[in-house]
């Protein structure tokens, strides 16, 4: 049974909770004694702050306290933080605004934190927060991206409210390429503002115990440990030891809840201030207006190519919009996460990216979806698009002409790529999307009145991050590893700890596949345990595809450290010698003898050492009771998941609507564990992306007012934006892991905006930008046929 | 402040309560079905659907007070005597939910639709859905769920 493990389409064993309505969310923790909490926030895109005035509040009903800014300096409460430092290219540290968890002197975004008011109710806070009284001197607000850095600087010492320019590449190299380049294709680009929208609004929870000054802070993250050590270590809450915070069934994250935020920080705070429980839920809107957003990069790009079709170089400057302040993962998303792709899958020699990363008085912008791998991908396949247009090529063979086909291969910007087969999955997406029925197709459109368009993306991405001897010879501050724990008990059933967290990944059943697979145990018999700084071992979180490849392969190193000291007791019991053991579908079986002992036997045995047969004890001389060991997993490289993704758009000209009619995708994931998690998680993937290309967008007006602040307004997709997707695979195995696995959960938002809007641009004949709305498109069919009437 | 009786997934609640209070609030705070979520204040994500004498609803749009006398069911009260309703059934074994917090509402609003419509088409599935959100799954798994229950109720 064991190795039918891998590769299964095992039902969810997470799922029952919820389709019963049995989860339990943090909004849905209620504590003995809570109070409830509400935020101010600024109303202003930038003020100072002249006075907040509590008085008539704190004399409200309910109300229990008022906490402001000058709380936060006279509890020396620190400041969130940006956790990756870079470098400018003139060798200067990039440079940070202070942040405080509630603003005491300037805030700097529509719905930054001004003060908390607690009360014994929720709408008793809400109510007492209309009579709190903040005098603000409203500033002029820095809001567009491509303008940042000639506006007033918001930050005294922070020039051109330019946080860092930083350059990857050999520039002088690439200069070159252009200098002998027989064509040099030029292109303008926006990526577009999101909002990650995760479907559960965050929330916390803070508990104080005095007698015992144990803090939990129940919280809505997909990284638990971070959380805790970051509110001890740099807000100063509390003592990591006497510091425990739970992340529990959460609703959803996409990078939105990595970091912790200004919220979790102050309730951990109030509670263990007022001594009681604190709750603290968002609303919708304070979700749109205060969690990170992702992606607002604005990009030049030429590419250049010899007259053969082969590209030699890639030159990017990027303007990268950070929002108000540097959060935890703001300034890697554009710099290391993003620049060493943007030459995609192919074979470029030379290549050069700025990238001036810039503050405005926006909502911080940090990781979402894919974090800098989607922005590198629409560039690089936009470019590809418009060349071979340019050069009259077909934009499929133009690909194909550049492809890396050897392997490994040393990019000319950073990553070392160990395993692909690009045309493999290049090839079987144009036969399953059947390119070559796409004439009659757009003809059979044509026919009704309606223009039909293919898009064609290639992605790579690197995932597990990060390797810490990759990242920190690139300049990154620390490396990514992760922790896993297999405990058996005395009964032989299996507790899995890791330090991974799943909100929507499945890792419950993942995990067990592979602690199934490895050690012969149904999978009934294995419960994974995550989300709780109290029970598993410090670790990383979810983020960056890197659960499986790095999480799933400390996992996978326990259990070879539970078979190794399996093999040493089942030879002491056998009386034969570690060497002689095969342990094979859960069962220690001494090599060409029928003698053998099953794993649970083992687990019993190390757990209850007394006497079996003539074996006085089961424990050979120097080896420990119980059977639980730990790893710690830092892979060697990254994992480099690639796909090749196929759209097909039909456009109603008369109104501009365009719908997604056709879309076939083919990933290489390396080895897959769960066909069945694997294939949800590109689906959900590609809704994001659609949603970038078409209808999403987070638009602030020039006073920095956030226009699309709710479900009414931002253009979220549903069920009736999308055709059936398919989804087929190829499969080389990573090798910087033991698993195999490369990586799926962000491929899908990764790889579709560019296909989207490349089939979008080939249906309508015209640049267009992201999203590209009805309106939008309707505009340029229009400003289209006027300037072909006047060229007529 | 009203005095407010409703029969909650078959069983009979009698509880007085302030005539704004939302049912969504009085389903989660009040009788601590926590099942029913909020994703949203403006009515538009879905994820707090439930049934109201028999009808799909979304449970932030309605003040409990003025349903005295109705019938309410929530995702809780769904399954019957430990089995699984086809609808649940159907998502588990297509992986129609990952994150969990939208499949509540979608549950409640898919089975209404088989209620209205017994043999829906994927775009008559995809129209009804229109009123629930989910940012996980693509929706795709969904659709098939919601198939896969048709044929087996």
């Amino acid at each position: 049974m064991a190795s039918s493990m891998i590769g299964s389409r095992v039902e969810r064993t997470e799922d029952k909770k919820f389709i019963t309505g049995k989860g339990r969310y943090t909004a849905d923790i209620t504590l003995h004694g809570q109070t409830y909490a509400f935020f101010i926030r600024s109303p202003h895109a930038r003020a100072k702050i002249k006075k907040v005035d509590i008085s008539k509040a704190l004399a409200a009903p309910g109300v229990v306290t008022i906490l402001t800014g000058q709380d936060i300096i006279k509890d020396k409460i620190g400041g969130l933080i940006a956790g990756w430092k870079i470098v400018s290219k003139d060798g200067t540290d990039m440079k940070l605004p202070a942040h405080p968890p509630l603003a005491h002197d300037q805030v700097n975004y529509v719905g930054d934190h001004v003060a908390v008011v607690i009360a014994e109710s929720l709408e008793e806070a809400r109510n007492a927060a209309e009579l709190v009284n903040v005098d603000y001197k409203v500033l002029t607000a820095v809001v567009n991206t491509a303008s940042a850095m000639s506006s007033e600087a918001i930050y005294e010492g922070i020039d051109k409210n330019l946080c860092f320019d930083w350059e990857l590449g050999d520039k002088a190299k690439t200069e070159e390429a252009f200098a002998k380049a027989d064509r040099i294709v030029h292109l303008k680009l926006n990526n577009n503002r999101l909002v990650p929208n995760a479907m559960e609004p965050r929330a916390s929870i803070g508990e104080y115990n005095s007698s015992t000054d144990d803090l939990t802070l129940y919280t809505t993250s997909q990284n638990p440990h971070l959380t805790r050590l970051v509110i001890s270590a740099f807000n100063g809450v509390h003592p990591e030891h006497k510091f425990r915070v739970v992340a529990p069934d959460v609703g959803g994250g996409f990078g939105s809840k990595i970091y912790p935020y200004a919220e979790d920080v102050v309730i951990a705070y109030a509670a263990k201030k007022i001594g009681r429980p604190v709750k603290w839920v968002c609303e919708r809107t304070d979700s749109f207006l205060s969690d990170c957003h992702g992606r607002d990069h604005i990009t030049e790009a030429e590419l250049a190519v010899r007259k053969d079709g082969i590209v030699t170089g890639l030159r990017v400057n990027t303007i990268a919009n950070l929002g108000g302040y540097g959060s935890l993962f703001a300034t890697v998303t554009p710099t290391y996460l993003y620049a060493p792709l943007i030459v995609g899958l192919y074979n470029i020699p030379a290549a050069y990216c700025n990238v001036k990363a810039v503050f405005t008085n926006t909502a911080p912008v940090d990781a979402y979806r894919g974090a800098g791998r989607p922005e590198a991908t629409y560039l690089i396949e936009r470019i590809m698009d418009q060349a071979a247009n340019e050069m009259g090529m077909d934009r499929a063979e133009f690909r194909k002409k550049n492809f890396i086909t050897a392997f490994p291969h040393q990019q000319c910007l950073v990553h070392n790529i160990d395993s692909g087969d690009y045309h493999a999955h290049f090839n079987k997406a144009l036969e399953l999307a059947d390119y070559k029925g796409f004439a009659k197709r757009k003809a059979d459109s044509a026919a009704k009145g309606k223009l039909r368009g293919i898009g064609f993306s290639t992605y790579i991405e690197a995932c597990g991050i990060a390797p810490s001897s990759v990242v920190m010879s690139i300049g990154a501050g620390v490396g990514l590893w992760e922790s896993a724990e297999v405990r058996f008990n005395a009964t032989g059933n299996i507790s899995v700890f890791t330090g991974a967290h799943s909100h929507g990944q499945g890792h419950a059943t993942t995990f067990a596949q592979i602690v199934a697979d490895k050690l012969g145990v149904p999978m009934a018999n294995i419960d994974l345990v995550h989300g709780d700084t109290d029970k598993g071992p410090f670790g990383m979180g979810t983020y960056g595809s890197r659960s499986l490849a790095v999480g799933g392969s400390a996992i996978s190193k326990a259990c070879d450290k539970i078979i190794d000291k399996g093999k040493r007791v089942a030879a002491h019991m056998l009386e034969s010698t570690p060497e002689q053991i095969d342990f094979k579908d859960g069962e220690f079986i001494v090599r060409n003898s029928n003698k053998k002992k099953t794993i649970g036997e083992i687990a019993f045995a190390c757990y209850l050492p007394g006497t079996y047969g003539e074996v006085k004890s089961p424990l050979p001389a120097g080896v420990e009771p119980g059977l639980k060991e730990t790893a710690f997993y830092d892979p060697i490289n990254f994992s480099f998941p690639s796909g090749s993704h196929v759209c097909e758009v039909e456009i109603d000209q008369d109104t501009g609507v365009t719908k997604v009619v056709k879309y076939s995708c083919v990933d290489d994931f390396g080895t897959l564990i769960n066909p069945m998690i694997v294939e949800g998680q590109v689906h959900g993937g590609l809704a994001q992306g659609i949603g970038q290309a078409l209808y999403e967008n987070a638009y602030y007006d020039e006073t920095g007012q956030l226009v699309t602040a709710s479900y009414m307004d931002y253009a979220m997709p549903r069920a009736d934006h999308f055709p059936e997707f398919k989804i087929e695979y190829t499969c080389t195995p990573a090798t910087s892991n033991p698993l195999g696995v490369k990586g799926c959960g962000e491929a899908g938002a990764i790889a579709s905006p560019p296909a989207v809007m490349n089939a979008v641009i080939d249906a309508i004949g015209t640049d267009i930008s992201m999203p590209a709305t009805s309106e939008k498109v309707w505009q340029a069919l229009r400003t289209k046929v006027k300037s072909a009437k006047k060229a007529a | 402040m009203k005095s407010v009786t409703l029969e909650v997934n078959g069983k009979k609640v009698t509880k007085t309560i302030e005539d704004h209070l939302l049912l969504s609030s009085f389903i989660r705070e009040q009788l601590n079905l926590t099942g029913t979520h909020v994703g949203c204040d403006t009515s538009q994500c879905g994820a707090c659907v439930v049934h109201v004498d028999g009808k799909s609803v979304k449970s932030c749009t309605l003040l409990a007070a003025d349903i005295d006398g109705s019938a309410v069911t929530t995702i809780e009260g769904l399954s019957t005597n430990g089995t699984l309703h086809p609808m649940q059934a159907a998502f588990k074994k297509h992986h129609g939910l990952q994150c969990g917090f939208c499949t509540p509402g979608m549950i409640m609003s898919s089975v209404d639709l088989l209620n209205n419509n017994k043999n829906p088409s994927d775009a008559e599935i995809r129209e009804w859905l229109e009123g629930n959100i989910c940012r996980c799954t693509g929706y795709q798994n969904i659709v098939a769920a919601v198939k896969e229950a048709a044929q087996n109720s």
